[in-house]
């Protein structure tokens, strides 16, 4: 396969697996959730996510025979999927769960704006559908950060520690790929750098807002890794719990 | 030392929710006041009243209605009011709505009546134009 196709694919691949992970993740706050109101919204960003993740591995399949979407998404080996490590960290506290969906879907939100204008043009239209959905996901983060940022002296303290948990996570969003200069160069995609630095423009002033101190990104190591296959001691026990039905019974026709 | 809920659940069996774990009561009126949401189908329709919910302030009561009440059709806009800033009678001033039977004619059944002689007459009408054009069709 040459470089583009090869660019364009592990880009593919990365996106639908964040979006599956984290969608797992928030999905695990159901019926857990601090009050009804907000479990019904989490789960449906949540059902959002792994919807997404699902229309791009059904894209990869068409455009590049991959397997088919649920053996993509539950049967592959740990070291083969390549999500970020903050996708795969464990709900914790509603503040690192809060904070979490904050810092992922801003960039996700400018992922997909600069996807609209790829030179790949499946993408566009799965972008601008997408971003739809998103818009909604930032609102409800960007309401809670706020709020909880600026209300009491616990919540304040809470949401700070969890963001000074979460940003060494969320700057491995970014971790590059080995193909970054062909997908610039096709106009493909813009690159993680130039998303990085959209996306800090866009959180710095929410955060400011919210009275939160955003750490600086130079001072901190960013956990990279997982865009190559190397991940926490989350991902596996994660894979095991959410494949578990699948492979109990792979021959089943419905579960 | 008693034991964790055992559940089919993972989550609730990560919770390690000991099964004699003392539940503290609740204190009266911690719940977030009520928000009534309206919802709009189409664009220029009225907005109708659609159901309530709890919310600590009036964007996260919109951010929780969007989900509650606008995913499942669809929607082209949306209200949230405050419960406690809407204004109604008392109960007990509600009797002032029933009416007194001598008082009948300033009610609109008339009105329905002179809608249904409209409607025959069209219905006529039409039965007229039919019966002529089969009459001219089979000559």
């Amino acid at each position: 396969m040459d470089p583009k196709q090869e660019a364009i694919k592990e880009l593919l691949i990365k996106m639908a697996d964040d979006q599956l992970i984290i969608g797992h993740r928030h999905s695990e706050w159901i019926g857990l959730g601090p009050i009804l109101e907000e479990d019904i919204a989490l789960a449906s960003i949540a059902q959002d996510k792994v919807g997404q993740s699902y229309t791009l591995f059904q894209l990869l399949h068409d455009q590049f025979g991959t397997a088919d979407p649920d053996t993509m998404g539950f049967l592959r080996a740990e070291n083969e999927y390549r999500c970020c490590h903050l996708v795969e960290y464990p709900n914790g506290e509603y503040d690192f769960s809060l904070i979490r969906h904050f810092l992922f879907d801003h960039a996700e939100y400018h992922r997909f704006d600069m996807l609209q204008a790829s030179a790949f043009e499946p993408i566009r239209g799965i972008a601008r559908k997408f971003k739809s959905e998103i818009k909604y996901h930032i609102l409800h983060a960007d309401v809670w950060v706020r709020r909880l940022g600026t209300g009491t002296e616990e919540s304040h303290q809470r949401m700070q520690a969890a963001l000074e948990t979460a940003f060494p996570l969320a700057l491995g969003i970014f971790e590059p790929s080995p193909y970054e200069q062909v997908l610039i160069e096709e106009n493909i995609f813009p690159g993680e750098d130039a998303l990085r630095q959209r996306w800090l423009e866009t959180i710095q002033p929410i955060l400011e807002e919210a009275s939160l101190q955003m750490p600086d990104p130079s001072s901190i190591e960013p956990a990279y890794g997982g865009r190559r296959g190397y991940h926490t001691e989350h991902l596996a026990p994660l894979l095991e719990e959410m494949s578990w039905t699948l492979r109990y019974d792979p021959e089943a026709e419905r579960w | 030392m008693s034991d964790f809920i055992q559940s089919l659940d993972p989550r609730i069996v990560r919770l390690q929710v000991r099964e004699d774990q003392p539940f503290e009561p609740k204190e009266a009126g911690d719940q977030w006041e009520t928000y009534e949401v309206f919802h709009q189908a189409k664009t220029g329709a009225r907005l109708i009243h659609v159901g309530s919910l709890h919310a600590p302030s009036p964007d996260l009561a919109l951010v929780f209605a969007k989900e509650q009440y606008g995913r499942r059709s669809t929607t082209t806009d949306m209200w949230v009011v405050r419960t406690a800033d809407i204004f109604t009678l008392h109960r007990q001033d509600i009797d002032m709505f029933e009416t007194a039977q001598e008082k009948l004619h300033r009610e609109p059944q008339g009105y329905m009546e002179v809608r249904k002689y409209i409607e025959e007459f069209k219905k006529r009408q039409q039965q007229e134009g039919t019966s002529d054009g089969s009459e001219a069709g089979s000559h």
